[in-house]
């Protein structure tokens, strides 16, 4: 064959000329999965009216109340130094969002918790654990994580949980047994949620001002904290209070192997 | 020092903050090569998206001197190759989208030369002749246009091209080398005059 090998100045030129330039979304999509740049939208449908979720390719970011938006980019990046965009959340994570609300804790919601220490991290994966319905007090989560002298750092961690609702930290009350403060709106919003998931909270406050702190049973000889669903299974008549543990193992009572009393007397 | 250079050290100095230029810096070309290789947008676009966050993740797992060590136009090159592959054999089973033409996300990087001279009729035109050669080069055996699209489209030197596809130069330039002549003879093909019906 005696072909010219050598390409012709036509040929290059058509050649490089085949070069396109990307999508515009093509930066923000690689940004967005390997978790530097955030997206941001609303989900209508929670117990405390309408949410924004930010999330990236790592996780979700935060959850927040909605609200304005410009206020919530401006949060968003000094709580987590980048930029939110925003979108329209995925039907796969609106879903599994929609579940976890609905109570459905075999849903799997990666979270991005970059940026978090690894105690409070710690903290909010304990929160986790909490069924709905139930509550624990902060000195729980503290000796559950091995931490038991850190209940005011456990008050603060649960205080900054960035993603409420997803992580139930509005399960997580005080050491007298008080609702206590919530970070996604002030306590009122803890009490709705805690309604809506079935705790009866009139009742969990009449228990904390009278000083009970854990329920037994005379049947099984066994205590819990009031919300443990073995607590609320116990009927009037054999249902005794004690205003410590102490008190109960005194009477020959042995802690809850479920809701781990012990923990909270810690 | 060039571009590169100065992005790989600051690549290795701290990723997260170096990364978006990077980005910037190579997308386009890769989404060339993908485009080229797959002939999709979509696919394209998908395949240039994968290899930048795997890149990420590899850059992430590396130390400082591995990344210091990295030419980025050929190991992008590597990266977004086998992406296509991974990409084209999913659109292989899924059966074959018919060989689409650049649409409008997908202009030119080099504008017209003489944009006086630009009327509609020889942007059109100009646009038609893209076509064609899109067309040709996606006629070609998966090896010569691998190589013609990294050597001619996306412009890597015969060492990069090679680096890039783990092959001798020799081969590349060979593999290069055949491409053209096969593009050569489907010009002549395509203006050849169609033969006269024959009448007995």
């Amino acid at each position: 064959m005696t072909t010219q090998l050598e390409i012709t100045d036509t040929e290059a030129t058509a050649l490089a000329d085949l070069a396109a330039r990307a999508p515009s979304t093509l930066r923000s999509s690689v940004l967005v999965e390997v978790g530097l740049l955030d997206r941001y939208g609303r989900i209508d449908e929670s117990p405390l009216g309408p949410l924004v979720v930010a999330w990236n390719g790592v996780g979700v970011v935060s959850v927040d109340l909605a609200g304005d938006q410009e206020a919530f980019e401006a949060r968003h990046l000094v709580a987590t130094g980048r930029q939110a965009i925003a979108a329209e959340v995925p039907t796969r994570l609106a879903n599994a969002i929609a579940r976890r609300l609905d109570g459905d804790r075999r849903v799997r919601i990666p979270l991005d918790l970059r940026g978090h220490t690894g105690f409070e991290q710690d903290v909010w994966r304990k929160a986790l654990e909490i069924p709905r319905g139930e509550v624990r007090p902060y000195g729980w989560i503290a000796a559950e994580i091995g931490r038991p002298k850190a209940v005011r750092a456990v008050g603060s961690a649960v205080g900054h949980n960035p993603v409420p609702l997803i992580v139930p930290c509005h399960r997580v009350v005080r050491s007298d047994g008080m609702i206590g403060q919530y970070s996604l709106g002030g306590p009122e919003n803890k009490r709705t949620i805690l309604t809506a998931e079935g705790v009866d909270v009139p009742g969990l406050e009449r228990l904390a001002a009278a000083g009970v702190r854990y329920v037994g049973s005379d049947t099984t000889k066994i205590y819990c904290l009031p919300t443990c669903r073995h607590a609320r299974r116990v009927t009037d008549r054999h249902r005794l209070e004690f205003h410590s543990a102490a008190e109960g193992i005194a009477r020959g009572y042995r802690a809850c192997l479920v809701c781990r009393p012990a923990s909270a007397a810690a | 020092m060039d571009a590169d250079d100065r992005l790989i050290a600051d690549l290795a100095d701290d990723l997260d903050a170096a990364f978006e230029r990077l980005v910037i810096a190579h997308q386009d070309r890769l989404y060339t090569i993908a485009l080229r290789m797959l002939g999709d947008p979509g696919d394209a676009e998908e395949a240039a998206q994968d290899a930048l966050v795997r890149a990420y993740r590899a850059l992430a797992s590396y130390d400082r001197a591995r990344i210091a060590e990295l030419r980025l136009r050929p190991w992008l090159s590597t990266i977004v190759l086998n992406r296509c592959r991974t990409v084209g054999a999913r659109r292989a089973t899924r059966g074959p989208k018919p060989v689409s033409i650049d649409g409008d996300a997908n202009r030119p990087i080099t504008e017209p030369e003489a944009p006086e001279a630009a009327t509609p009729t020889a942007v059109a035109e100009r646009h038609a002749e893209r076509d064609r050669w899109a067309v040709r080069l996606a006629a070609l055996p998966t090896a010569y246009r691998t190589a013609i699209v990294l050597r001619h489209v996306d412009g890597l030197t015969y060492p990069e091209a090679a680096e890039a596809l783990g092959r001798p130069e020799g081969t590349v330039k060979a593999q290069v080398h055949r491409g053209i002549a096969l593009l050569r003879t489907m010009l002549e093909a395509e203006t050849r005059p169609e033969p006269e019906e024959m009448t007995a």
